[in-house]
């Protein structure tokens, strides 16, 4: 995976990178915005889903990821990150 | 750093569990800095003080009379003070206090006494009434604030375009938030009889308050600066717990508010993040505040620093205040012997711990009243 590839093709929904970037992230699923003092927890695909949209920004390939690890079908998939990336951007304000 | 050997006099050693004064942890900050030697002399206004009974932070513990009782009185009861304790610094911790201190700075030079104040314009600028304009000046939001002379203005406010819920504030101190005129009312009538007039309203904000306390050295620079989301609050809307953070937008503000008045001395920036996302300014409070000790939780001894300044001392480079750092608050009680409360309101203060060189003095009530001996 290119670490620096930035698809923004889903840029309106997604939380931005940048400001995903400032989260500390415990491995434990704890996770804090040093900016404004929140803080959440995430279970293991949450802390996934999190992690990659930190570095990346395309919507198509996290789904084609999580489809090879979930029995879900894309379209689930996809109701379920939309959903978790519209709690994300409220969270850090975005 | 050398070691700081000097008798510091703190005030607001009140800590009431719902509105606390912050003398205690200032106290509690310079006591667990390796750097600070010296001993520390508690002043309040109330026997009850509980900071006045913390032998763990304070050495000597004194009433002082409360500042409505005029320069004459406060010099009166801090000189003998001085005479028994030979105060080297003075650190005021009320806002109340601070015109009174600055008055009288000419004293405390000729007693010896050193410290680190606002002049008396710079104490001005940041005023409650002031706020709109000193915001406006560094580009800050602040919700409107109306200076109020009488009770009846709480029934018409909604054709001058006010509407509850509403802010009720003291120039000093007291913030009440209500929701109709009768409350309005009851809150102006409270504030006025406490702290006089004038008495404030400001216009509610939604939103999460975010707190910065920094020391500042008179030039415009703003040192060490700490910040804190309130995490849970107090009836009083004081912080029982909170987070350290970091936010350039807040840094920033805070930065061009203390440019503004080149403000001398600790100060605490008191802002609430609008439902838009907007700091806006609430108040300038011109001491610590009594989350102080979280500066010494993220390597910032924020006291330590007042004192460096006060003598002089190079400032070391800072650490980066560490984010995610909390504090959460709580309430003990300290087992107080009779003969140490009588101390107080009899003789107007006590020695927590024997002077240098003077040996421990035990009395009576100490050798016979612990508590663990009195269990049957």
């Amino acid at each position: 995976m290119d670490e620096h590839k930035q698809h923004d093709n889903h840029g309106a929904v997604l939380p931005s990178a940048q400001a995903l970037r400032r989260l500390a992230i415990s491995e434990s699923g704890f996770v804090f915005d040093p900016m404004s003092g929140h803080h959440f927890t995430v279970n293991e695909t949450g802390l996934e889903i999190l992690r990659y949209l930190q570095k990346y920004q395309d919507l198509d390939e996290l789904l084609a990821l999580l489809g090879q690890e979930y029995s879900a079908g894309t379209r689930e998939l996809e109701r379920d990150v939309l959903e978790f990336a519209g709690m994300l951007r409220k969270f850090v304000g975005d | 750093m050398a070691s700081i050997d000097l008798t510091v006099a703190i005030t607001g050693m009140n800590a009431r569990a719902d509105n606390p004064g912050p003398g205690v942890a200032v106290a509690r900050c310079l006591r667990d800095a390796p750097e600070f030697t010296g001993r520390i002399i508690g002043l309040g206004y109330d026997a009850l003080d509980p900071g006045l009974y913390l032998r763990e932070y304070c050495d000597s513990a004194y009433l002082l009379p409360y500042p409505s009782a005029g320069d004459e009185a406060f010099m009166t009861s801090l000189r003998a003070i001085h005479e028994s304790e030979k105060i080297d610094i003075i650190l005021p911790c009320l806002d109340a206090e601070l015109p009174g201190m600055v008055r009288l700075t000419p004293q405390f030079d000729e007693m010896g006494i050193r410290y680190f104040l606002p002049t008396p314009e710079q104490l001005r600028l940041r005023n409650k009434d002031r706020l709109p304009e000193l915001a406006r000046h560094a580009g800050i939001h602040c919700p409107e604030i109306k200076t109020v002379t009488h009770s009846g203005f709480f029934y018409q406010c909604q054709e001058e375009g006010w509407s509850y819920p509403m802010v009720v504030k003291g120039l000093f101190y007291g913030a009440h938030i209500v929701h109709n005129a009768d409350q309005a009312a009851d809150a102006f009538r409270e504030i006025a009889a406490q702290w006089g007039y004038p008495v404030l309203v400001q216009r509610m904000v939604e939103g999460e308050e975010y707190n910065l306390t920094a020391v500042c050295d008179g030039s415009g620079s703003m040192l060490g600066e700490v910040m804190m989301k309130k995490m849970a609050v107090t009836d009083k809307g004081k912080a029982w717990s909170g987070v350290s953070i970091f936010d350039q937008t807040l840094y920033d503000a805070s930065a061009a508010l203390i440019k503004a008045i080149n403000w001398r001395g600790p100060l605490e920036v008191e802002v609430m993040r609008d439902n838009t996302g907007h700091y806006q300014l609430i108040e300038i409070n011109p001491r610590f505040p009594a989350w102080i000790y979280l500066s010494a939780g993220v390597g910032r001894n924020l006291p330590l620093i007042l004192l460096q300044l006060i003598l002089g001392e190079e400032l070391a480079p800072l650490p980066a205040a560490r984010p995610g750092v909390l504090f959460i608050r709580h309430a003990l009680e300290n087992i107080v012997q009779q003969s140490e409360f009588e101390a107080v309101i009899m003789n107007g203060g006590q020695h927590l711990n024997p002077l240098p060189g003077a040996e421990p003095v035990v009395t009576a009530d100490e050798t016979t009243a612990q508590p663990s001996r009195n269990k049957p």
